[in-house]
């Protein structure tokens, strides 16, 4: 189109450079979580992500080997092996908590009870008094840079410690269920919206486009009542109902704008056939609306999958019924700090839309644009 | 595993009890309204005015149960007191027109409703003009678009992460506070900072939101008439221009779409609120809000109030929809 005139390369050139700045504007906070989940935890809380590649000064409390570990050397009692369990350089060290750079690596300083003590730059220390040591050993204070260090550590705790992989479970419990079940009562509604001529058919269609919107809020505490009556409280399978109920209205919508754009001619001449509307349906519209019937269970899914509120309401929080949202939720309250705990299990929540997102992203966009009320 | 099991076979159970009620509840009508024999003609009509019920049945059940009915129950309930025992009358709302944090509730909801859809639309405008006109066009489309998939919840331990503050002295690990310091400012606890921290929040479903506005945008632009644009550049429009001037003003229709569409997304807002500041500091909305009232508060009455009156915001928008629908239909 706009070719046809001719492009400034200076155009060219600013346009290329927004979008990429667009792009990394939009990337760059879920990239630094990544980053940040396979670092090592004391690096993760030490320097920023940005800096994982480089080397990172950090503050290190050690203490000292066990008085079990001590060995006599000549009239000396001693202790020593390395404050740097994974190589790095020390760049001071200190005896109390208030100055960690108060000794030069190689020095010696004096400590009470008469202990000398050395740590030298590879991060090799000494203790050495006169007599045995006794309860517990005393501490170092460092200051070192280490080497970036990555991990697969912060997965594994989150997976196999914390019970993710038990919540992994459960959200596929209730995501395949509540994703399949309204497909199929939302595609024989739609075609019979979209094919049978009954009274009331405008106001049904009417009724599903006003209940797009209804704000989920309205319907929690009424259904969670009428759930704990009919005693699925607490159960997936009320869970399921709640999900294949609010996703209904789209599914409706989106099957019926579909299947009503089907050719005409296919569905008459085999109703002159002797087709029953059932062998219509069955037959020729559920294969031809495939494409409609995976929009919506992408949605379906990435809604089901990604929901917080209708788990909280309809599903209890025991380790057996909480999902990966629930999960999160409470690791953001209670554990706000520890960093790699919830980089590691956010990703692990996110992976599975992201994974679903990229491979199905065409139907996805297709969906987007045949759902938006026009 | 167990329940994977069981989860498997509900579906099974599902679908198969789907498919066998249409089948049998069709095999059932054919059998006592024979579209054969004497009275084929009758039986037919008479058949085909049932059988669109059938197919129905089970929609309408689902929706009446769940979305239609509560809207009843919560009306209901709003004029009840805290357990739903007694009648208060209108007790529920007019502490609602007292209380302070629905007053801020319905400010920072108001504040979102201006901030986000204008944002998104904005953003997704811009980057749906832009890629459409470079050679990766489409993969810097999935980077803006990948937000959509990420949950609401872990789109907050995202951007909670960038806003992390580590205090004095230590070197911040957050974003934006590394930022603020690289160009010489002071680190702050961004959440905590009243009013402020509301965009702080926004810039989350900003964030999420804007793929869509894209996606959307990008397919209309796409749709517009090539001649208008052809004629624009023969009478010497710049690109800026032509944006503008010509673009931008035939897909007003969309750009209204885009634009109702977050506007609803936003008046629901929860998980966002919840898991960043859970309300504090002044960043109280209105889902978040009915959410306390309704599992810390133990109120139905006045957590149904709440949700009417999210219901009644998104009312205006309901109505659109139906008319506009109603018209594309004739």
């Amino acid at each position: 189109m706009e070719n046809i005139a001719g492009t400034k390369s200076s155009l060219v050139w600013s346009v290329n450079l927004a979008v990429l700045a667009l792009v990394l504007l939009w990337t760059i906070p879920t990239f630094g979580l990544l980053v940040s989940s396979f670092r090592d935890r004391d690096q993760l809380a030490s320097s920023g992500w940005w800096q994982a590649m480089f080397s990172s000064q950090q503050n290190i409390i050690f203490r000292a080997g066990a008085a079990e570990t001590q060995r006599q050397d000549g009239a000396q009692w001693v202790i020593d092996g390395s404050v740097l369990e994974a190589g790095g350089e020390v760049k001071a060290w200190g005896i109390t908590s208030k100055d960690h750079a108060a000794f030069a690596p190689g020095a010696v300083a004096t400590m009470a009870d008469g202990v000398s003590a050395t740590v030298a730059a590879d991060g090799a220390y000494r203790l050495s008094a006169g007599k045995a040591f006794e309860g517990r050993s005393p501490r170092l204070f460092v200051t070192a840079v280490t080497p970036p260090r990555f991990t697969l550590d912060n997965y594994r705790k989150v997976l196999f410690a914390q019970g993710l992989g038990r919540s992994f479970l459960n959200t596929m419990t209730v995501t395949i269920p509540a994703t399949v079940i309204p497909i199929l009562i939302a595609a024989f509604a739609a075609f019979a919206l979209a094919w049978m001529e009954f009274p009331g058919r405008a106001l049904i269609i009417a009724t599903v486009v006003g209940l797009l919107v209804v704000p989920l809020q309205l319907s929690l505490i009424p259904l969670l009542k009428l759930h704990n009556q009919l005693g699925i409280g607490k159960e997936y399978l009320g869970i399921w109902l709640a999900h294949s109920g609010f996703g209904l209205p789209l599914a409706i919508y989106l099957l019926r704008n579909y299947m009503v754009g089907l050719p005409r001619e296919i569905i008459e001449s085999a109703r002159v056939d002797g087709a029953t509307d059932f062998q219509i349906f069955l037959k020729i519209i559920l294969p031809l609306s495939f494409p409609a019937l995976a929009s919506f269970a992408i949605f379906q899914f990435l809604w089901t999958w990604n929901d917080l509120l209708v788990a909280i309401v309809f599903l209890g929080n025991s380790a057996d019924q909480l999902v990966m949202t629930g999960v999160l939720k409470e690791l953001l309250g209670s554990k706000g700090g520890e960093w790699e705990i919830l980089a590691a299990s956010a990703f692990v929540s996110i992976s599975v839309p992201l994974v679903v997102f990229f491979a199905m992203q065409k139907y996805l966009v297709r969906g987007l644009l045949a759902g938006s009320v026009k | 595993m167990q329940q994977l099991v069981l989860a498997s076979a509900t579906i099974v159970i599902g679908v198969f009890g789907c498919v066998g009620y249409f089948f049998a509840s069709n095999l059932i009508l054919d059998t006592i309204l024979p579209p054969r024999g004497p009275n084929a003609g009758r039986n037919i009509t008479r058949a085909a005015g049932i059988r669109p019920w059938l197919f129905l049945g089970p929609a309408l059940i689902l929706l009446s149960v769940y979305l239609i009915y509560p809207v009843f129950v919560s009306i209901w309930l709003s004029l009840r007191d805290s357990t739903g025992d007694n009648f208060v009358g209108a007790a529920n709302y007019t502490w609602l027109i007292g209380d302070v944090k629905f007053r801020e509730s319905m400010f920072n909801n108001f504040l979102w409703l201006l901030f986000v859809p204008a944002a998104a639309t904005f953003f997704g405008l811009i980057s749906a003009a832009l890629t459409d006109r470079i050679r990766w066009g489409n993969f810097a489309k999935s980077m803006i678009f990948m937000p959509m998939a990420i949950s609401f919840i872990g789109a907050s331990v995202i951007w909670k992460f960038i806003y992390d503050y580590r205090g004095e002295g230590l070197a911040e690990i957050g974003l934006l506070n590394a930022l603020v310091e690289f160009f010489g400012g002071t680190a702050q606890t961004w959440l905590t900072v009243p009013f402020w921290n509301n965009f702080m929040l926004m810039a989350v479903l900003v964030w999420i939101q804007t793929g869509f506005a894209m996606v959307i945008l990008s397919a209309a632009l796409r749709g517009i008439p090539e001649e208008t644009i052809e004629a624009a550049i023969l009478d010497g429009a710049s690109p800026l221009q032509i944006f503008t001037r010509i673009k931008v003003p035939q897909i007003w229709g969309t750009i209204a779409v885009v634009w109702t569409t977050i506007t609803i997304l936003v008046l629901k807002v929860f998980d966002i609120v919840l898991a960043m500041t859970n309300g504090q500091w002044g960043s109280q909305v209105l889902a978040n809000l009915m959410f306390d009232w309704m599992f810390r508060g133990n109120d139905t009455g006045r957590a149904s109030a709440i949700a009417l009156v999210i219901m009644l915001l998104v009312t205006p928008i309901m109505v659109w929809n139906i008319r506009n629908a109603r018209r594309e239909m004739r």
